[in-house]
């Protein structure tokens, strides 16, 4: 990938997650805000891309392995907490009616 | 192109899509949950693309499976297990660390390659590959490293452990960062041009540097801050995309990005602050003591729970503020008990939610989802600001500032110009408070001393348990 279409990437990413996010109701943003959070543990790829490329160099893979240990924390906290606060908002509705 | 390339290719186009379907989902309630999912179906399936991407090409080694496995066993068990047990209460925190240890990860991605350049096949010496190598290390270790330790401050002072020092509060501070800050782009300089060793400077000073501009925020600010650094935290993954040449990286990390500037500016503008006054600002109190806010309360009126039954009784439409106050008291469950009975006897009950209620937006929706308020009860204030003329009773539970008519009337408030909810409209408003104490920015609430508000003093929880004990008397809800 060349560098130049790389900023294109970056560019064009955060057009889109603006462009995403600007209509949500205040409810949600605290919901929003953890995903957004869990997303931001994509993380885990670069660090599964250091210890794959490794070669056996071990402190290599070690930062490597705790880095992917950080990003997953973050990844599976993130989603899990946001299912718990999302659950409490779907569940309501139906029980009323 | 080979297969694995392809197959990678199509799998990292798919990711994109539903991470961007996912967050688009998140906007709204219906389909939040489901969104959700789909976002963490997403980063299964990235990883899926990238373990087989390199299964089919270069090989997966023994011993790379062995730290893989270790790293996310221990990884998704700590945070399955926070993320389970924690209270609904300390959302902000926990939004706070998990943050911290995804900037914690993009630094240490950022620092193993720095320390031992993968071999990626590029045998000829590229001065501008270098260059930006360079360039997206450093700005991939200087953001982690702020997003790592700026969390953690905020996470120990929402939970108490930190308190703000009081020399964070003067001029020295900004003179202190001053210098961080020069220090990271000395280290950054001195990297660029071939100096390896200053990585070492450049992640203790950036890491200093995120103490230091976060510790003087007070409590009320932090939300803004907590925000703020999960942008920081799209932008750390998206420079780590650049070290490790990945556009999935850079697409993900940059929409975390603008998420997180988005949030932060709904939340400044729902406090009435500039992002600049929050970072540089210092806590708003230490500023506010001495202006005109402040005050002598002359014509308190307080009342006891009894009183407040008798008026709730013979109301036909309630509104009830709640604030952060409630959430400390735990008393979101106790509330749901009293609205409960009123409305069996048919009254009318609506929540009013202020923007910035609670600790974040949308805080003290969560709070009172938690309580199984029903969603439809929960109104914003836009919406709610138009019925406080036609309420009976208005019930203000630990908020404080978001209820303070200041901000309308007297142009030399701090508050002035912050949206409130105009609950003084209401022909009778109940405040439920500890003691006669300020709110978070430490300004004296004209609303305490109007004619048509009592002020029944005592904690949330107890004040309501004492309340339905009062509407059981009373053969409210018992039909």
């Amino acid at each position: 990938m060349s560098f130049i279409s790389l900023l294109w990437v970056l560019l064009l990413g955060s057009l889109l997650g603006l462009e995403l996010i600007g209509k949500v109701p205040p409810t949600l943003h605290t919901p929003l805000m953890s995903g957004a959070n869990a997303i931001s543990g994509i993380t885990m790829l670069a660090a599964l891309t250091l210890i794959v490329k490794a070669e056996g160099n071990v402190p290599l893979l070690i930062i490597g392995s705790v880095s992917l240990g950080f990003a997953l924390f973050n990844v599976v906290g993130g989603f899990f907490v946001t299912d718990r606060m999302l659950a409490m908002f779907s569940r309501k509705p139906s029980n009323k009616k | 192109m080979n297969l694995p390339v392809i197959i990678k290719f199509v799998i990292d186009l798919l990711a994109v899509l539903l991470l961007a379907l996912g967050i688009k989902g998140l906007s709204k309630v219906k389909s939040a949950r489901d969104a959700n999912r789909l976002a963490a179906f997403a980063m299964s399936l990235s990883v899926v693309g990238l373990l087989s991407y390199y299964l089919g090409t270069s090989g997966i080694a023994v011993q790379s499976w062995l730290w893989i496995i270790i790293g996310s066993i221990i990884g998704s068990l700590f945070g399955a297990i926070l993320a389970k047990k924690v209270p609904m209460t300390s959302m902000p925190e926990t939004v706070a660390l998990f943050n911290g240890c995804g900037g914690m990860s993009s630094l240490l991605v950022a620092l193993g390659v720095a320390i031992f350049p993968i071999s990626s096949g590029q045998e000829n010496f590229d001065f501008f590959k270098s260059l930006i190598n360079e360039v997206s290390i450093s700005v991939s270790i200087f953001v982690g490293a702020i997003t790592f330790t700026g969390s953690i401050v905020a996470m120990a002072k929402l939970q108490g452990w930190l308190s703000t020092p009081g020399w964070t509060q003067s001029k020295v501070r900004h003179f202190v960062n001053i210098v961080f800050a020069v220090a990271s782009l000395i280290a950054f300089f001195d990297l660029i041009n071939g100096n390896t060793s200053s990585i070492w400077l450049l992640v203790i000073v950036s890491s200093l540097l995120g103490i230091g501009v976060t510790l003087p925020i007070g409590g009320a600010d932090m939300p803004v801050v907590i925000s703020l650094l999960n942008s920081y935290s799209g932008i750390a993954a998206a420079a780590a995309g650049f070290v490790v040449d990945s556009q999935l990286l850079i697409v993900a990390g940059a929409m975390v990005g603008a998420a997180g500037l988005i949030l932060t500016q709904v939340m400044c503008k729902g406090m009435n602050r500039s992002l600049v006054s929050v970072l540089f600002g210092g806590s708003l109190s230490a500023q506010s003591t001495a202006s005109s806010g402040s005050g002598e309360y002359t014509n308190i009126t307080s009342c006891s729970v009894e009183e407040c039954a008798l008026t709730l009784e013979a109301a036909n439409k309630v509104i009830i503020v709640p604030g952060y106050g409630l959430a400390v008291a735990q008393a979101q469950h106790t509330l749901r008990e009293v609205t409960k009975k009123l409305e069996q006897n048919g009254i009318e009950v609506v929540y009013a939610i202020h923007p910035v209620a609670g600790r974040m937006p949308g805080h003290m929706n969560v709070l009172l989802a938690e309580a199984d308020v029903p969603y439809e009860q929960l109104k914003e204030m836009d919406v709610v600001n138009p019925d406080f003329p036609a309420t009976d009773v208005v019930l203000v539970l630990g908020a404080n500032d978001v209820v303070n008519p200041q901000a309308k009337n007297d142009s030399s408030s701090p508050l002035y110009g912050m949206p409130v909810l105009d609950v003084q409209e209401a022909r009778t408003v109940f405040v439920i408070k500890r003691g006669m104490s300020a709110g978070y920015s430490g300004i004296k609430n004209d609303l305490f001393d109007l004619p048509n508000t009592s002020m029944v003093f005592g904690d949330a929880k107890k004040v309501l348990n004492d309340l339905i004990g009062e509407l059981k008397d009373l053969g409210v809800g018992e039909k």
